[in-house]
């Protein structure tokens, strides 16, 4: 077949605000997954089982079922949570927000399980420690063992960074305009289908690519600091 | 909440509701399966080449695993179904697109042949770059004198492999391959994007024709949960059955 390269240039505006989404929906995810997501572990090696068993069977929720199934429930349930708490009809939550809840529950319990695994190799002596010297539950864990887990964390907190880059382009499922997306678009509109998904394929792949070797780096730089 | 309502007739089908989900569930198992043949034998093949000394198999391997590794299994499923028929010489392609045989005859697929091959294949080849990091690190894993010993006894570099390395690496694996069949076991909702009617797919059909979404997305994430757990008892079995008495003791502990 011939192939019309022209159309990426014709379309750049739909492809770059389809990057701008993609990349503002990885910020958000990525953010609100670290932060939710360490409360989630630190709620899971918690000695009250009030809040170790809900964030043990939420993380275990969330991880047997598909991102897609996770990304339908939340695009259901978000409006009729916001309608149920605002006491109003949830006309006014749109897919972004829908998508952005999905995506940092989904994050959150995926990154749960890695901090969970960075506070665990923290050895317990140091928890212990921090507590022999008067400090709070708050303090031992934010100055001392949080700091140590997140440096421990990092080359595999950041890979799975460029697998939620990468999961960003599910948000196609209910209809958003990502990169994926809006190339989509301008690939039915244009007929040229098989040039878009062959450019939004290559520019994943240099970035993720880019990304990984980044962090292959850092890693090594790591292992000789330590 | 309205559970009676996958015991309602279907509009098509012939079927309850009920019947829809047991196909979705059918459809989902069928691709997962058919993938995990591709992905479980070409990631072994690719594992061991990522391992050996020779340098061509090294390069090939690792380009592989770089490549399906870093384009988004969504981008890869449009790549496999939209374009590359297209790419083919033409009569190829269409025959891929409307006139491939029925491997699996079933009842109630609302979809082409196509559909269905595309999505294996896509899933099978992008899980096989994920494979093959697993029985990469399994092999590297086992302790460097076991390669020596098998290469002082006199075995060929081939035969280390079939008589040493692989048949321990793939002991010690077994867990990670759980994950990965799971991860292609929910990965398969990828599908729907192609038009592949599977479980997920098939719970938003029901939440769409009856509204009663909560009952139709419940039922959908339990199913994917039974069979979660079903695998992983099926995978502990099998670790302690295939044990080597002395190693790897953690599943087999007495």
């Amino acid at each position: 077949m011939d192939f019309d390269w022209n159309v990426i240039w014709k379309n750049r505006e739909v492809l770059a605000g389809g990057m701008l989404l993609s990349l503002k929906l990885f910020a958000i995810a990525l953010a609100g997954g670290i932060f939710f997501g360490t409360l989630l572990a630190m709620a899971r090696l918690s000695s009250w089982k009030v809040l170790s068993y809900p964030a043990a069977g939420f993380v275990n929720l969330i991880r047997s079922i598909p991102f897609i199934m996770a990304i339908f429930w939340f695009y259901f349930l978000t409006p009729v949570l916001v309608g149920k708490l605002t006491g109003q009809q949830g006309e006014a939550v749109g897919p972004f927000t829908s998508a952005i809840v999905a995506f940092i529950m989904v994050e959150s319990a995926y990154y749960s399980e890695i901090i969970r695994a960075g506070i665990q190799s923290i050895p317990r002596g140091q928890p212990w420690a921090a507590y022999a010297l008067g400090m709070n539950y708050w303090q031992a864990m934010g100055t001392v063992v949080l700091p140590q887990a997140f440096r421990n964390m990092i080359p595999i907190m950041l890979t799975q960074a460029i697998i939620l880059f990468q999961d960003t382009s599910l948000v196609y499922v209910v209809g958003l305009k990502d990169f994926l997306g809006a190339a989509s678009k301008a690939g039915q509109l244009s007929g040229r289908i098989v040039e878009l998904y062959i450019f939004v394929a290559f520019v994943f792949f240099i970035i993720c690519f880019g990304a990984s070797w980044a962090v292959k780096k850092l890693q090594a730089k790591y292992a000789i600091v330590r | 909440m309205d559970w009676k309502v996958f015991l309602e007739q279907a509009p098509s089908g012939g079927m309850t509701y009920l019947g829809w989900l047991a196909s979705g569930t059918l459809w989902t198992l069928l691709v997962s399966i058919f993938a995990w043949i591709i992905a479980f034998s070409l990631g072994s093949v690719l594992g061991v080449m990522r391992t050996t000394p020779l340098k061509v198999p090294y390069a090939i391997a690792t380009a592989y695993v770089e490549v399906f590794r870093n384009v988004p299994l969504l981008v890869q499923m449009f790549l496999w179904y939209f374009v590359m028929p297209e790419l083919v010489p033409e009569r190829l392609g269409t025959y891929l697109k409307q006139d491939l045989p029925n491997l699996v005859e079933l009842p109630f697929a609302q979809f082409s042949m196509w559909e269905f091959t595309a999505a294996v294949l896509c899933l099978g080849l992008y899980t096989a770059s994920r494979v093959a990091e697993q029985v990469r690190a399994g092999i590297l894993s086992l302790p460097r004198g076991q390669t020596n010993a098998g290469l002082a006894m006199g075995f060929t570099l081939a035969q280390v492999y079939r008589f040493v390395l692989v048949p321990m690496a793939f002991r010690i694996i077994i867990p990670p391959m759980t994950s990965e069949f799971l991860t292609i076991f929910k990965n398969s909702s990828t599908a729907l994007t192609i038009g592949v009617i599977e479980l997920t797919a098939q719970s938003r059909q029901i939440s769409e024709y009856t509204f009663k979404t909560f009952e139709a997305f419940t039922a959908a994430t339990l199913i994917y949960i039974v069979i979660t757990l079903s695998v992983i008892f099926f995978m502990r079995w099998l670790e302690k059955r295939v044990s080597v008495p002395g190693y790897i003791s953690q599943a087999a502990g007495h």
